[in-house]
């Protein structure tokens, strides 16, 4: 055995568990519990701000994306007349079979606006219904848009030439029909129509949501007295790989004597605009969520320096009882973490809830990214830090007779 | 073994011609050079006018301060030169506290409040209770352990107190004007207890402006003017006790 000498043993150094630390952060919050839950507002909305912003542009680039989808990118719309407004001409009744002859072009029709009005019966005044237009199509026009019914058929070769219609969602809904079953016959201007099916809400073309269609036959023997119906949009779908070879031929094709009067578009072009221009509003939102975080973070702080002097004398007793240093600038640490991250599982628990809400009333559906979630509470246990190291490392600094010395 | 019994021939406390001066224009000297040596059981009081180095002296001796110049040894442990970590150790393991005003936290109930007197040694917290379960028991509030302090008296809370400071068997219990705060009825029981705990041995300073109290206590030291004016044993009151 070595020889010991009149050095007494070290005493081992204070010790607190990782346990402790928190319950030691937590108890000071337990005490002020108004304080707390007003503390840890400022970070709460900062963190909703942010989490909803990023949870409702994503729901709603979801939802486009969707559309996008359902359109498909090799849709193309054609139309006549510049300067009076698109869609104020029409083009050439050859321009169908012309555009058809293009090799990759897979499938053409063509729409035109009847003048006519629309009443569900001969008693109620066209007034009623005034926001409903008379379309004439080609029975390929629901394959072109990729548009589906939500009930009934749509015309064929036979029923275009009948008086029979397929209303758009938001007729139908306006007239009362829900099921062709009915047997229901729709009054437009003084002749009767058979309504043989509805149609889901077009993306491609969200004008038939409110128009009532009929075949191009039928719309020249009932409701233009034999005049000839003359195409005014041309929906053309073409090969993916195609698309902008088909749209750089277009105007010649329709009509080669004045190309410069066809216009020709992609309504997948809109949605892709719309996408890119709600992520300015995305950043916009975001650095609005910021600002109110830094507003909280402060906030923190400043609730964080007055509970570190009211509290001098518990930080006195705490040093007594063996506490070293470090051992407070934790404890005070850990409080202003737990109020910011508290903060931040209420923000993000809101802000998802925002999403939720306003994504189901607007029929998207609901896309939280999961960055959002993680980075909400991330930031807010890093601002609760930053916010804490100045008063906690004041606490730390407090000579223990200092702290004592009350009153 | 417990640590409230030093090893035998080890005073509980050792100075040697301690000095504290506070930095100020001019500076104060609150302690001019106190030797002093308490033996492991003693029980002593600590008398003298406001303003003489009272609290200082117990600070001091509690390594909440550091003495500008001089020797400090706890239990033969040299306190003097220690870091600021190691105090902490001594404060933890070494020393208990009694205050005036208690410094109980609010909000906590009787037995948490004794068993954060473990806290800092890095005990688990079912021993901790345990530990303070029995503390509480000691103190004669056994029936109180649920209560937060603002449910006791004014004399109950120091006996928490004190219970706390006793918990991690300290080599020396020091206490501030334990009485300072409460009547006579209350501080009376509160006495009964401190003469209780050093009948069980344990070595107590007691700071006190109450002079009958500190002429019932075996040890009196006077102070003056950060000076020892007068260091009496007596020795009746020594015999009574041991
Ligand atoms: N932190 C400090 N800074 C400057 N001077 C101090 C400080 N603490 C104490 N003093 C001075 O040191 C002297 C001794 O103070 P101390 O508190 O030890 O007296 P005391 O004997 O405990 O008095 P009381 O009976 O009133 O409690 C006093 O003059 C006091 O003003
Ligand atoms: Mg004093």
């Amino acid at each position: 055995m070595i020889a010991t000498t009149a050095t007494p043993v070290p005493l081992p150094n204070s010790r607190l568990r990782v346990g402790d630390v928190l319950r030691v952060g937590a108890s000071g919050l337990r005490t002020r519990r108004l304080r707390t839950g007003l503390s840890t507002l400022g970070v709460a909305i900062g963190i909703a701000a942010m989490v909803g912003v990023l949870g409702l542009s994503a729901s709603s680039r979801e939802d486009l994306q969707i559309k996008i989808r359902a359109l498909g990118t090799n849709l193309l719309e054609v139309q006549a007349g510049t300067g009076f407004g698109r869609g104020s001409g029409t083009l050439p009744d050859t321009a169908v079979a012309m555009v058809s002859r293009i090799g990759p072009v897979t499938s053409v029709s063509s729409i035109a606006t009847v003048a006519g009005a629309v009443r569900r019966n001969d008693t109620i005044s066209a007034g009623i219904t005034s926001g409903i237009s008379v379309f004439a199509a080609d029975p390929g026009l629901l394959d072109t848009l990729h548009a589906t019914l939500a009930d009934g058929r749509w015309l064929d070769a036979a029923t275009s030439t009948y008086p029979a219609a397929v209303l758009g969602s938001v007729t139908a809904q306006k007239l009362g029909i829900v099921d062709v079953a009915d047997q229901l016959r729709v009054r437009i201007n003084d002749e009767w129509f058979a309504v043989i099916g509805i149609l889901d809400p077009v993306a491609a073309a969200p004008g038939l949501d409110r128009g009532a269609v009929v075949g191009i036959a039928a719309a020249s023997t009932y409701l233009t007295a034999g005049a000839a119906v003359v195409p005014e949009t041309i929906y053309v779908r073409t090969s993916d790989a195609d698309v902008a070879a088909v749209r750089n031929v277009l105007s010649n094709t329709v009509n080669p004597a004045t190309p410069e009067e066809v216009q020709v578009s992609r309504p997948s072009d809109a949605l892709a605009a719309q996408e890119a221009a709600s992520t300015a509003f995305t950043s916009l939102f975001l650095g609005l969520g910021a600002v109110a975080l830094l507003v909280g973070g402060i906030g923190i702080a400043n609730v964080m320096v007055i509970a570190v002097i009211e509290r001098r004398s518990e930080i006195g007793l705490r040093r007594a009882l063996g506490a070293t240093r470090a051992h407070i600038r934790r404890q005070f640490l850990t409080e202003a973490i737990l109020l910011a991250g508290a903060g931040g599982v209420v923000g993000v628990g809101l802000g998802a809830g925002v999403t939720a809400v306003y994504a189901s009333i607007k029929h998207w559906q609901i896309v939280i990214p999961p960055i959002a979630i993680i980075g909400g509470f991330v930031a807010a246990v890093v601002i609760g830090g930053v916010a804490g190291l100045y008063p906690a490392s004041r606490a730390a600094r407090l000579p223990p007779t200092e702290a004592l010395r009350s009153n | 073994m417990t640590a409230d019994i030093a090893p035998i021939g080890v005073p509980a406390l050792e100075l040697v011609d301690v000095v504290k001066e506070y930095p100020g224009e001019p500076p104060i000297r609150a302690l001019d050079g106190v030797s002093l040596r308490v033996e492991a059981g003693e029980l002593a009081a600590i008398v003298g006018p406001s303003g003489s180095g009272k609290s200082t002296l117990l600070h001091i001796i509690g390594t909440l301060d550091r003495p500008t110049s001089g020797i400090v040894r706890l239990a033969g442990v040299e306190a003097s030169a220690m870091s600021d970590k190691q105090l902490s150790a001594v404060r933890s393991q070494l020393i208990g506290f009694v205050f005036q005003q208690f410094f109980l936290l609010e909000g906590m109930t009787a037995i948490d409040n004794v068993a954060n007197g473990l806290l800092y040694r890095g005990i688990a917290p079912s021993e901790r209770r345990q530990a303070a379960a029995e503390a509480l028991d000691r103190v004669g509030l056994g029936n109180r352990m649920q209560h937060t302090p603002n449910k006791l008296s004014g004399g109950e809370r120091q006996r928490v107190a004190i219970a706390r400071a006793i918990v991690n068997r300290p080599s020396i219990v020091l206490a501030d004007e334990p009485t300072g705060n409460l009547d006579s009825k209350s501080g009376g029981s509160v006495m009964d207890l401190i003469r209780e705990l050093h009948l069980e041995g344990r070595t107590i300073l007691i700071i006190t402006h109450d002079r009958e109290l500190a002429a019932s206590l075996p040890r009196r030291i006077s102070m003056r003017d950060g000076l020892v004016e007068s260091d009496a044993t007596d020795e009746t009151l020594q015999n009574a006790t041991q």
